[in-house]
């Protein structure tokens, strides 16, 4: 697979995020993100790598306001730099402004999104849906036009657009949600656990396509997901998150050759290689350090949750 | 392969918590005002029903003082024919909750055996078993209590709860199967099977257990729907006319003019207890739901009140999420 | 010490609807489980891998080929299926489905050892199920049999799967998808404790994954099935570093590579 040379990454910022916090506002309180700062620079994909319960979709989410009550945002910001020169604090919006900016700003493909699509409802229909309540002023043919050009811009033919969910394989289900978050060319987008569920195939052919589609229209990406090795395949930059904090951010090269924090290595261990080194820490001796992440913690009363 | 992203569960849990894990842990559902309300009136009236009897008059004494109000003889008063509507109420419960006990029971045992015995069966046990529920389903129950009224005038408490338990446990029986299917499929029920476990066995042990939340539910459900229904019955003059039940004393109540006489110690007690009966249990059914969905736990408005969010953050969160 | 053989296994689906037809979910497979070696089974969803763990475990019965048991065509009825059961263990891929959420740690280790040996009394029973904790490094072994699932975290209770699967000792393990569903940082643990406890027992092991990268670790030969069929097979080292078939060299070059992708960026 041949790579456009690496694109130098010092572009403006389009999203900063400034001592972010959220809490679970329960009986205790939950910080599930803490005092994270991150830019992304316009055009670049950070990657945001951490495992299950390290708020990173907690943090994507916030971003957009879509967090749920006892939820709530306890500190910073996160600020939206338009192409026009507009900064847009998200915190700051009320409801029907927005409305207005998300997924036309800034956009989110979810996790699960094999889901997320309503299955009796055919896939022309959800993408109309988008431009009758974004861009209410398009004609009918206009409309239809956009949503087919849409789809083979994601690789799909046109002539599913009068099909239903059901009658689509996973992989080209997420490729209509990707079709979906890029319909009014967003700035933006957040993925997060785009491929999780997909074959390793289908998954670089995703992949594949989301890196074609940003060097074409240059929106920016945060890729959310616990798979690191997947990231260095995508991203410029990797943002590494334990316990909602950010422990490492960085080059996604320099992360991988020469990570600095200790969980970062922890991680990138995690993660046998495929073609280097066969190491003997899985067929070798019981390791029991390996174990010691798991163990069992006798001093709470509901002890041993995962997060 | 979705990774599976358990919910952040609070850590160190203070004193409330450790009970209501204790509560959890034994299976109950757990204590809310709803469930102490529904608990509290339905016990009031059970006990009322099994030991009023024994404290009152003699519910069929014929006086002639006709017609009277409450008074120092008689409480609530007394019936066309002078008999005394506190010991015919105390009576009519006891034969309302026979009814509902029975009815419980018996369609306890019907679903139970027509639903889950069948879905894990699996094969033609399975099919054979849902046409039948299906086909007992499909038959109209009050036509069948009518025809056999007509057959059988004098009706004893124990047929009408027969009928009722034939006509209504098919419902429950769909409703147990769905579940039963998507329980025998479970990982941990194949898991038993691969370790050499007996068929009947991994039925009690281990699909049973978490299915006594939906049988719960279910059992009481078929008891509200047994007194309703016999009072339905009773009201048509279908019902146990020999017995006391809260049905045939509004159904004497009707033909005794009571309304048009104004009697309403005649009336309102036994709509009032039934109203209440039927209300107290649908209260524990809710309780119980809360368990089999755990979704309805974090929703209700005693989980919200747990939450410390002021007014404000509210407003703006649900604002944001619409 | 047991061997478990397989020879042109078929299974067909029929399938309902107005198209109707047949599934051949799985199409003349063969190979072998050695006491002491690893086998790993590679493939994507639909590859019929799956299906191949139901049939090793007589959940399903094939439609064609043989199962053999030791030498013997395995026996699918009364003391002969107990026996079979006590040989042929399996881990399954959710640590959240396979414990049932009722019932405590204690229970679902004790009834596969009483099963297995009824002669044993109530004192020997708990002595061996704490013993079995012990040997998954569940420690302390009488705090967590007195557990329910949903007080574990996913790794712990996979190992409670494993445990539970040791428990009638058996001489060949099939271990599902053991910890896709685990956290990242777990799973290398939980596979070096799978390799360890095969050594100690000996065992036979089938590796069902669709991570190249683990099965090349884990595994001294792998299989690669596409729609049914083996297409590949050989030591582990072989089928990544040297593929051979267009579908393995697809999956190979499918999956993420870092140092192939450093080399890329910086060459």
């Amino acid at each position: 697979m041949s790579q456009p040379p690496v694109r130098p990454v010092v572009s403006a910022p389009v999203l900063t995020i400034e001592d972010f916090s959220v809490d679970y506002l329960v009986e205790p309180v939950v910080h599930a993100v803490k005092n994270v700062s991150l830019t992304l620079r316009r055009g670049e994909v950070l990657g945001l790598a951490g495992e299950s319960g390290c708020g990173k979709s907690t943090l994507a989410y916030g971003i957009v306001r879509l967090l749920k009550p006892p939820a709530v945002i306890s500190s910073g910001h996160a600020v939206f730099h338009s192409r026009e020169g507009v900064d847009i604090d998200w915190n700051l919006l009320d409801a029907a402004e927005l409305r207005a900016v998300r997924w036309d700003k800034v956009s989110m493909v979810f996790q699960g999104a094999m889901n997320s699509l309503n299955p009796v409802i055919s896939v022309r229909d959800q993408l109309e849906d988008i431009f009758l309540t974004h861009r209410p002023q398009m004609d009918r043919r206009a409309r239809r036009e956009r949503c087919g050009e849409l789809l083979e811009r994601v690789g799909v033919d046109r002539a599913r657009l009068n099909a239903y969910p059901h009658e689509l394989s996973g992989g080209m289900r997420q490729r209509v949600m990707i079709a979906m978050a890029m319909a009014l060319e967003p700035q933006v987008m957040i993925m997060d656990e785009p491929t999780t569920a997909l074959d390793v195939v289908v998954q670089r052919e995703i992949l594949r396509e989301i890196t074609r589609l940003r060097d074409e229209l240059g929106f920016a990406v945060i890729f959310i997901t616990h798979d690191l090795p997947l990231l260095l395949e995508i991203s410029d930059r990797i943002a590494v998150m334990r316990t909602g904090e950010v422990v490492e951010l960085g080059d996604a090269v320099e992360l991988y050759t020469n990570p600095k924090h200790p969980y970062t290595k922890q991680l990138l261990a995690s993660f046998p290689s495929l073609t280097g080194e066969r190491g003997s820490f899985v067929r070798g001796g019981m390791d029991e350090r390996l174990l010691e992440l798991d163990a069992i913690r006798v001093a709470d009363p509901t002890p041993g949750s995962g997060s | 392969m979705a990774l599976t992203t358990q919910a952040a569960e609070p850590a160190a849990p203070a004193g409330n918590q450790v009970k209501r894990a204790r509560r959890r842990r034994l299976g109950l559902p757990p204590m809310t005002a709803k469930l102490a309300a529904g608990l509290a009136i339905g016990g009031v009236i059970l006990i009322f029903g099994l030991v009023g009897p024994f404290f009152v008059q003699d519910p069929s004494r014929v006086d002639d003082i006709g017609l009277t109000g409450p008074s120092g003889a008689h409480l609530l008063g007394t019936t066309q024919t002078g008999q005394d509507v506190l010991a015919q109420l105390a009576y009519a419960t006891r034969g309302s909750l026979t009814i509902g006990a029975i009815v419980g029971a018996l369609t306890l045992l019907l679903s139970a055996f027509f639903g889950v015995v069948g879905a894990y069966a699996g094969g033609w046990v399975d099919e054979a078993f849902s046409l039948f529920t299906n086909i007992m389903l499909v038959i109209p129950g009050l036509p069948l209590v009518i025809v056999i009224s007509s057959y059988v005038p004098d009706k004893s408490l124990w047929l009408v709860a027969l009928v009722l338990s034939i006509t209504g446990w098919a419902g429950s029986a769909r409703v147990l199967r769905g579940y039963t299917l998507s329980l025998r499929n479970r990982d941990y029920v194949l898991a038993a099977r691969v370790a050499g476990e007996k068929r009947w066995r991994t039925l009690a042990v281990e699909i049973l257990p978490n299915l006594v939340p939906l049988l719960a539910s279910q059992v009481v459900f078929a008891v509200i729907f047994a007194i309703l229904g016999e009072a339905g019955l009773s009201y048509l003059g279908l019902g146990a006319t020999g017995s006391f039940t809260w049905g045939t004393m509004l159904y004497y109540a009707q033909n005794g003019l009571a309304l048009r006489l104004g009697a309403w110690w005649w009336f309102v007690p036994p709509g009032l207890l039934l109203a209440l009966f039927g209300a107290a249990l649908s209260l524990v059914n809710f309780s119980i739901d809360e368990i089999i969905n755990p979704k309805l736990r974090n929703q209700t408005r005693a989980a919200r009140r747990g939450w410390r969010m002021s007014r404000q953050q509210l407003d703006k969160a649900r604002e944001a999420t619409l | 010490m047991t061997t478990l053989e397989v020879r042109g296994l078929g299974k067909n689906y029929r399938l309902h609807g107005l198209r109707g037809g047949t599934l051949r979910a799985v199409d003349d497979v063969s190979f072998t489980l050695e006491p002491g070696r690893t086998v790993a089974l590679v493939g994507q969803s639909g590859s019929g891998k799956s299906t191949i763990a139901k049939l090793l475990l007589q959940l399903e019965r094939p439609t064609s080929g043989e199962i053999l048991l030791d030498g013997k065509p395995i026996e699918r009825r009364g003391a002969g299926l107990a026996r079979y059961r006590r040989t042929v263990q399996m881990v399954f891929q959710d640590p959240f489905a396979s414990l049932n959420p009722f019932h405590s740690i204690e229970h679902h280790l004790e009834r596969p050892v009483r099963l297995h040996h009824k002669e044993m009394r109530n004192a020997e029973v708990h002595a061996r199920v704490l013993q079995l904790l012990e040997r998954v490094r569940l420690t302390p072994a009488e705090n967590v049999a007195a557990r329910r699932p949903h007080e574990l975290s996913g790794g712990q209770r996979q190992r409670v799967a494993i445990a539970r699967a040791l428990a009638p000792e058996p001489g060949i393990l099939i271990a599902d998808e053991p910890v896709s569903m685990l956290d990242v940082s777990i799973r290398l643990g939980v596979l070096n404790l799978l390799a360890t406890l095969q050594r100690e027992e000996d065992l036979g092991v089938l590796y069902i994954t669709h991570d190249l990268a683990t099965a090349r670790h884990f595994a001294d030969d792998i299989l690669v099935m596409y729609q049914g069929r083996i297409v590949e097979r050989g030591p582990a080292d072989e089928v990544i570093l040297n593929p051979q078939h267009e579908y393995t060299k697809t999956l190979a070059a499918a999956a993420p590579n870092p140092e192939r992708r450093i080399s890329e960026l910086r060459g």
